[in-house]
Formats: C-alpha cells, sequence, structure tokens
C-alpha cells in the first residue's frame, strides 16, 4: 500500500508493515525533549508512574532555554528541579546554560536528530524537527513524562494535507513568508490534527533554516507535524553531524492526501502576520506605517546563523529607529560563536541593538524584553496571541529577519526595498 | 458522573497563553495556576468560579503552546470538564492524560449563552441546559479516551498496563 513518509515512519516505529490515518498506534521513540517551563510537571509526574530509570539515559534530552538564564527565584527552582533530575538519571543530553541554545535549533545542530527519526517533544514547536525528514511531534508533560518512562508513546496516524510551493522566490523573501503564507490561507485550526507535508520547486531550493522554520510553525495551523522529505540538501547538512543513523525516506507515489494545495510564490512579498493571530496575514506593503516600540530578532523559529545574516545585511552601516528597542537573540552557542566571527554581533551593536544570550528570550513573554501596555512589537517568532510577548494590552506582529531588520531602522513596519 | 454549574462561555480559538499566561507558568502547582487562569482573556473568571462550572469554548480550543499547566489550571479551578466545538491536539491529548473530560459539541456551543445553568451527565454524553430548559447531545468520548479516564488518567494507565507488564 502506497504510504505518505509520516505513516512510513509511523509504520516503521509501531512495528507494522503499513498504517492508515485513524489508526491508533503505540510507537517507538528515538528521541524525547523537554526543556525548564515542561520538564518540572513532567518529572513529577514520572516519579507518580513510579519508574526507576528513564527508557534510555542517551535518549532524553533535556535543555534550558525558556527562562534561563533563570529570570527569578520560581524560574531557578525549576531549573534546578531540571538539572537535579539529569544528574540522577545521568542524563547524557542535559544542556545547562553556556553551553544550551534553543532546543528545537540545538538539537539539529548538534546532528542529534536525524531523518527517519519518530521525535517527541514537551513543547508545541517540537514539529520543527519535520525539515530533516523526521516524524516530530509536540505533546504536554504527562504525556513526556510516560516517554521517559517507556520509550513509547502512542499516537493516532494523521491524514496528510501535502502543500505545494511553485514557481520562483523574489529575493528577501523565504520559508517564514511561505509558512506564513499558507496559515493565513488555511487558518489556525486549517491543517488540526492532520500532517502538512511541504514540497515543491520552491521548497526544494530552500536552504535549511528556511525548512526549519516552515515545519516549526506547522503547529500554527493546528497540524500534528510538518514534514519535508530529505534532499540533497538534507544529506549536507546532517553530513558529519549526524549522531544516529538516518534513515532516507519519501512519499510513495499514489500515497493518499486528505487535501493537497498549490501555492504559486512567484510574486510573494514578505508576508506579516497581525495580532492576535498567526493567520492574520497580509503582505508587508499593507502593513507599511504601523509604528513599532520593540523589534525582536531571534526564537526557534528565526534565531539561526542565515537568519542573523539576513538580519545584518540590512541593518550593516545603519542605525535603529530613535526611542525603538532592537533585542537579537542568537539560537545557540555556536550560532553566537560563529555570528561574532563573522562581525554580525558588532554590525548588531553598531546598529544600537541590544545582543542576548541563546535562549526563548521575550518569544512568549519570559524575559529579555517584556512589552508593556500599548507597546507594539515586530518579531520573527511564531506566535502573537493577546499578552504573548507581555501584557495583555500590547501587540505583536510577526514577519521575517529582513523585515524585521529594516523596520527597526525604519522605526515602523516596512520592507528593506524602503531603505 | 455528574456535574451541575454555571457555563463560561468563550469564542473560537482560544489559546493557552489566554488560558495562563508563561508569566504565571514558573510554578507547576494547580492551586497556584488557578489563580491566574484566563488572566489575560477573561480576568474575573478565576475569582468568581465555582466547583462544577463548566468552561464552553468555540471551535480550536487550547490551541498553541503545548504547556500542561493550561488543563491544569482550568481543573484545579474546579472546572471539572470543558465543551466546544472542537479542540487543538495537543491540549485535547493533555485534558485526558491528566483525567479533565471533553465533550464535543456544535449544537451545544451554539445555543448555550454565558451563564447558563448546566447539568452535564458525562456517562451518558448529555449535557443539560437548566436555564433554557433544553438537552444537547455530544459526540461520544473516543474509547481511548474513556479507558484514560476510567483508569484515572495517562498515569495510572502507564502504570497498569504497560509498567506492570514487564
Amino acid at each position: 500500500m502506497p504510504m505518505t513518509i509520516t505513516e512510513k515512519i509511523l509504520a516503521r516505529h509501531a512495528g507494522l508493515e503499513s498504517v492508515a490515518p485513524g489508526d491508533l498506534v503505540e510507537a517507538r521513540v528515538d528521541l524525547a525533549f523537554a526543556h525548564d517551563f515542561t520538564a518540572p510537571i513532567a518529572i513529577q509526574v514520572f516519579r507518580q508512574i513510579g519508574a526507576p530509570k528513564v527508557f534510555d539515559r542517551r535518549r532524553v534530552a533535556l535543555v534550558a532555554d525558556h527562562f534561563v538564564p533563570n529570570k527569578d527565584i520560581a524560574s531557578a527552582e525549576q531549573a534546578k528541579l531540571m538539572r537535579e533530575f539529569a544528574r540522577e538519571q545521568d542524563l547524557e543530553l542535559y544542556y545547562e546554560v553556556g553551553e544550551a541554545g534553543i532546543g528545537h535549533v540545538l538539537l539539529p545542530e548538534q546532528g542529534l536528530v536525524v531523518p527517519g527519526q519518530l521525535v517527541i517533544g514537551a513543547d508545541s514547536h517540537t514539529c520543527a524537527y519535520g525539515a530533516l525528514g523526521a516524524f516530530s511531534t509536540g505533546v504536554g508533560s504527562t504525556d513526556f513524562a510516560a516517554v521517559m518512562a517507556t520509550g513509547e508513546t502512542w499516537l493516532r496516524v494523521p491524514p496528510t494535507i501535502r502543500v505545494e510551493f511553485t514557481g520562483t522566490l523574489r529575493p528577501l523573501v523565504g520559508g517564514k513568508d511561505l509558512i506564513l503564507r499558507l496559515i493565513g490561507e488555511i487558518g489556525v485550526e486549517g491543517a488540526l490534527y492532520a500532517a502538512l507535508e511541504f514540497c515543491g520547486d520552491v521548497v526544494g531550493k530552500l536552504s535549511m533554516p528556511h525548512r526549519f522554520a516552515m515545519a516549526n510553525m506547522a503547529i500554527e495551523a493546528g497540524a500534528k507535524n510538518g514534514i519535508i522529505a530529505p534532499d540533497e540538501t538534507t544529506k549536507a547538512y546532517v553530513k558529519g553531524r549526524a549522531r544516529w543513523e538516518p534513515l532516507w525516506l519519501a512519499s510513495d507515489a499514489g500515497a493518499k492526501y486528505e487535501k493537497v494545495i498549490t501555492i504559486d510564490a512567484t510574486d510573494l512579498e514578505p508576508q506579516v502576520a497581525f495580532p492576535p493571530s498567526p493567520a492574520n496575514v497580509r503582505p508587508v506593503s499593507e502593513a507599511k506605517g504601523i509604528a513599532l516600540d520593540q523589534v525582536f530578532i531571534g526564537s526557534c523559529t528565526n534565531g539561526w546563523l542565515e537568519d542573523l545574516r539576513d538580519a545584518a545585511k540590512i541593518l550593516k552601516g545603519r542605525k535603529k529607529a530613535k526611542g525603538l528597542r532592537l533585542i537579537v537573540i542568537p539560537a545557540s552557542p555556536t550560532i553566537l560563536k560563529d555570528a561574532t566571527r563573522e562581525g554580525l554581533v558588532e554590525t548588531f551593536l553598531e546598529a544600537g541593538a541590544v545582543v542576548g544570550p541563546p535562549c526563548c528570550g521575550p518569544c512568549l513573554g519570559g524575559h529579555m524584553g517584556i512589552l508593556a501596555s500599548g507597546e507594539r512589537a515586530l518579531a520573527t517568532t511564531n506566535r502573537n496571541f493577546v499578552g504573548r510577548m507581555g501584557h495583555p494590552k500590547s501587540e505583536v506582529y510577526l514577519c521575517n529577519p529582513s523585515v524585521a531588520a529594516a523596520s527597526a531602522v525604519l522605526g515602523r513596519i516596512g520592507s528593506p526595498e524602503e531603505l | 458522573m455528574k456535574y451541575e454549574g454555571r457555563a463560561w462561555k468563550f469564542g473560537d480559538d482560544v489559546d493557552t497563553d489566554m488560558i495562563i499566561a508563561a508569566r504565571y507558568c514558573n510554578v507547576s502547582d494547580g492551586a497556584a495556576l488557578a489563580k491566574h487562569v484566563f488572566a489575560d482573556g477573561r480576568p474575573e473568571f478565576a475569582s468568581s468560579v465555582s466547583a462544577g462550572d463548566v468552561v464552553v469554548g468555540g471551535r480550536n480550543f487550547g490551541c498553541g503552546s503545548s504547556r500542561e499547566h493550561a488543563p491544569i489550571a482550568i481543573r484545579a479551578a474546579g472546572v471539572p470538564l470543558i465543551i466546544a466545538k472542537s479542540f487543538a491536539r495537543i491540549f485535547y491529548r493533555n485534558a485526558f492524560n491528566i483525567g479533565l473530560p471533553l465533550l464535543e459539541s456544535a449544537e451545544a456551543v451554539d445555543d448555550i449563552r454565558d451563564g447558563d445553568r448546566l447539568a452535564v451527565d458525562l456517562a451518558a454524553g448529555r449535557i443539560e441546559n437548566l436555564t433554557r430548559g433544553k438537552s444537547y447531545s455530544t459526540r461520544p468520548i473516543p474509547p481511548f479516551m474513556e479507558q484514560l479516564i476510567r483508569q484515572g488518567g495517562l498515569v495510572e494507565y502507564i502504570r497498569k498496563e504497560k509498567l506492570a507488564a514487564r
């Protein structure tokens, strides 16, 4: 029976010849990931379950990335709980401040996620790893605790929606714009419970960071996972860093899709999502003139080195607008090192930005850039819900790194072409 | 299991940030989280909600983050179940995993007004609107979810069905 790549990965991990949408399977988990925000509850639940040890000390990754470096005493206690658990269980993949970055960037970068794997994360943006051709999805803390105890999880096989991006992209338009454009079309529940499989010439030409941004935001359409079949770009990325044996899978010709969506990306402008929904998307030309208090470049969606390069190209020799706060947070220590070496950090500092330590930062209203009432931010992040980045009466707009950088200079939302 | 209480009506796409903002999630204790439940969407909720009250949402309830703090906060506020037209995927798993049942009924959601008195018989899958003298049917809870609720959540299921077998 022809299967999609998502179905193939699930079948293999459930020890089955084939699976079909709607099947409930018990699947083996290759890698389990949680962070300082979700691990504490999972650890409490793990104790209640009563398993003495995690299923495999090499396959449970705990990364301090949300409220670290500790933002207050309560957060410090949560981070401590996770640290002590990692020590007690002798976890190989525990990442402390200094070696930790945002988990969703750090794990692929360190070669801990490879094509064909099944990854479960106690974080909704775990779907990002689908960019490598892995099946990865987010769960809550209780599900995660059960995975730590058993190395398995139950999953309903999702139907797949195939999204083909055709045409040729304009400069300064990338993965972030493609995914925003799609969410704008199908809405925040447009892919509820489904797999989103991205393909087409446009996707084939994208570099890995752009692909990660797309898979990362599959959840914003309600999807269970986002996935891109591995190709030469994937192989080149994985080569030299993979810590596990990759499995090179692709959807069969004749695989069944719930729906096929085709988007011609030829004339696509950079996209901006207006508050309070990632589906509230308009081209940047219709967002021009919206005044800003803060611009944030970073997050698991757009904190990659390539994103920082895109932003630095625009900011080189320019200054951020007076009175506006520009915050740049590289997603991992390696990215911060490379950005320093390449002179990007200097460019940001010369432009008047503050550069923060690798972490989730203000994306979810944690710390390092919380908004006051009435303030408005433009961010390269993934969510713009009410109160997401601070006060319930603040606003967040979403965009790609080039638009964020240009807007920081303009002091209002605008496109790089205006500079 | 039968419950009676006031309906708290919400719209479509209620996200987890609205249920419990990240700034309150530096703790994981249910009672502490319940103090801030719906702080950004409906500030009066946490102080006025009574045990047995029912949260009624539209489509895609619980979208966004995977934070289990969201269903924990709602349950700790005394809410025994949620009725909505549909639920976001991770929230759906989380709620059943912690033993908080979710009922899907577009008919009920369209008809119920904020403040109505509801009586819910979970086993029978029946929602009665005492204010309007109406009753609504719900989509049956999937067998696996029913098993989870019967066992008291995923923890007990894993203990009994998985680890005991090893």
